[in-house]
């Protein structure tokens, strides 16, 4: 089992937490971002680094992703967007796949006890067809599930790229379009797996690349772009209160484009 | 703004430090690619052939050949496509007290400067995001400036492009722009079309956002004409549809952005799907060679996996 009852309370309850939260106190001084994405990259580095066995980077790297909830939530960011699974990552090996997908099985199990202490909504975005039929169902039931929460919305993106995601949005829309009309952007946005959330604040990618990885990239024409040198799993507290800084250091650029009106895209 | 300090090991890996090259770089490309890039979607097949051929496809003249590349970059490792949003000359032009239109003025002249470079060291395609469809809401003396400024740089630099060989395209919404500029871009698109040396895409009131939609009216069109079935829409549709189509190589290798800021402001976002980024606190007046020759060894050094794994 990736974590048990007993984790999940000792994040809520130990000492840490209170200075993390008087932390947290601090910051909120400023503005807060409310989307925050994120590229997790550097698990297989990480299990290298520490001589583990291959494979338990992603273990790790779910467990980052599990904190660093909790911190959102307590920052108060309210939506949560992790870039879990590329459809060109089926092209890896076929027990590392495997691995993953055992791993994201494990995660709906435990989302769905997590979701109890917060009122987390679960979305999986992506091709969930490309998904074998028991996930799938899973995350379909989770989706439903926490369909009504809505404190704090993670959205994993599983098997997922976004010209995909702007492919099956154009489908949909050629098919709704039929009678002639002329198609407008607010029609292809309706349509995208990530329909669920605003456009990020902050996509952050970790492992020290600069590219987006065929992520989010409709969704963040205007949004603060972020490249943390640390690998996925040790991305902790102080990571994440150095990415929402330097996302304060320039709000004032993006609190002025959101006054401005935008030149309308018919 | 919270001036907290904190003793982090994560510095921003977008913003590069200032390091000069070193001389004879080694590279990795310890990894058999012919694996890695078995299975990769189709429009990444030419960059395969880039890799393991070189610039063997006749397109470099004599004379790129003969101009030596500076220390710590390699030719086979050049990128094809380079992209760049040139940020930053208003901000040049108020620091040295100088009007906004001074600022825009150097710029022309740093773009000058990086089109030869991109045309010595075989860059096959150079895409400048010149003005963004989201630019019309500057003020109208600054947006008619830019304008006439196109205008007069498209007139100038004709003959030049011809007798070097670049091939131009400008891309984006042009219903918005001033009957003469769209007269002359077709005359200079039309004379320059068979040129083979660069292609220079001048992205002018360009969104990548409209880009994407008015990909997706051409296939609403083509499907309602019953050229095409709904079950036929695909990646490689859309491609074809993109404004990119005038190119060979429609996805950038590299994107530059100059002035600091770590955004893509709605540029080209389809194509940027695996494209490197490059992040500098130059001003796009200050950028020149050694910072494009910083901007290319970064690139040169970094592994790209488009979503595979290497051992």
């Amino acid at each position: 089992m990736l974590v048990n009852e007993d984790d999940l309370q000792r994040i809520f309850s130990e000492w840490t937490s209170i200075l993390r939260k008087c932390l947290f106190r601090v910051i909120r001084v400023g503005p807060i971002p409310s989307h925050l994405a994120i590229i997790m990259d550097g698990n297989p580095r990480y299990a290298k680094k520490k001589k583990l066995e291959e494979g338990t980077g992603h273990d790790a790297g779910a467990m980052a992703l599990l904190y660093l909830l909790v911190y959102c939530y307590e920052l108060g960011i309210k939506y949560v967007t992790a870039y879990a699974f590329s459809i060109h990552n089926f092209k890896r090996s076929r027990e590392e796949v495997k691995k993953i997908m055992d791993l994201m099985m494990e995660s709906v199990i435990l989302l769905t006890r997590l979701s109890k202490f917060c009122s987390l909504r679960v979305h999986f975005a992506g091709n969930l067809q490309l998904l074998s039929t028991e996930l799938r169902n899973a995350a379909k039931k989770l989706m439903e599930n926490t369909a009504g929460n809505s404190n704090l919305v993670l959205t994993i993106c599983v098997s997922y790229t976004c010209s995909d995601e702007i492919l099956h949005a154009v489908e949909e829309s050629s098919r709704e379009r039929t009678d002639g009309a002329v198609v407008k952007l607010a029609d292809i946005e309706k349509h995208m797996y990530m329909a669920v959330a605003p456009d990020p604040d902050i996509i952050i990618r970790t492992g020290g690349e600069c590219r987006l990885s065929n992520f989010l990239l409709w969704q963040s024409s205007c949004c603060h772009l972020s490249s943390v040198y640390t690998v996925w799993p040790e991305f902790g507290v102080l990571h994440l209160v150095w990415v929402v800084m330097d996302f304060q250091h320039k709000y004032p650029y993006f609190a002025r484009k959101k006054m401005k009106q935008f030149v309308s895209v018919p | 703004m919270l001036s907290l300090r904190v003793a982090i090991p994560a510095a921003n890996t977008l913003i590069p430090t200032k390091t000069k090259p070193k001389p004879g770089l080694v590279v990795q490309t310890g990894w058999n690619q012919t694996d890695l890039f078995s299975s990769l979607p189709k429009r990444y097949d030419y960059k395969l052939q880039a890799a393991t051929t070189g610039l063997t496809d006749g397109r470099a003249s004599v004379e790129d050949k003969e101009v030596e590349l500076p220390a710590g970059l390699s030719r086979e490792l050049m990128p094809k496509h380079v992209a760049v949003i040139m940020d930053g000359n208003g901000r040049w032009a108020r620091q040295r007290g100088l009007p906004t239109s001074a600022g825009h003025e150097a710029g022309v002249k740093s773009l000058r400067e990086m089109v030869e470079l991109c045309c010595q060291w075989g860059i096959q395609v150079l895409t400048v995001f010149a003005f963004s469809s989201e630019n019309w809401i500057r003020p109208k003396v600054e947006v008619n400036f830019l304008l006439s400024l196109f205008e007069r740089a498209l007139e100038s630099e004709m003959e030049s492009f011809q007798r070097s060989g670049i091939r131009i395209s400008v891309i984006g919404d042009s219903s918005k722009l001033p009957a003469s500029l769209l007269s002359l871009i077709n005359k200079v698109e039309e004379t320059t079309k068979n040129n083979t040396r660069l292609q220079l895409i001048v992205a002018v009131s360009y969104s990548g956002k409209y880009d994407v939609v008015q990909a997706c009216r051409s296939i609403v069109e083509r499907a309602k004409d019953g050229q095409i079935q709904l079950a036929d829409i695909d990646e490689g549709l859309i491609e074809q549809e993109l404004e990119t189509n005038c190119t060979e190589y429609p996805y950038p290798d590299l994107l530059i952005r100059t002035s600091g800021e770590l955004r893509v402001s709605n540029f080209l976002l389809w194509q940027l799907a695996y494209t490197e980024l490059f992040f500098t606190q130059e001003l796009w007046p200050d950028f020149g060679k050694e910072e494009f020759v910083e901007a290319l060894s970064s690139y040169q050094q970094r592994q790209r996996r488009f979503g595979g794994r290497h051992s």
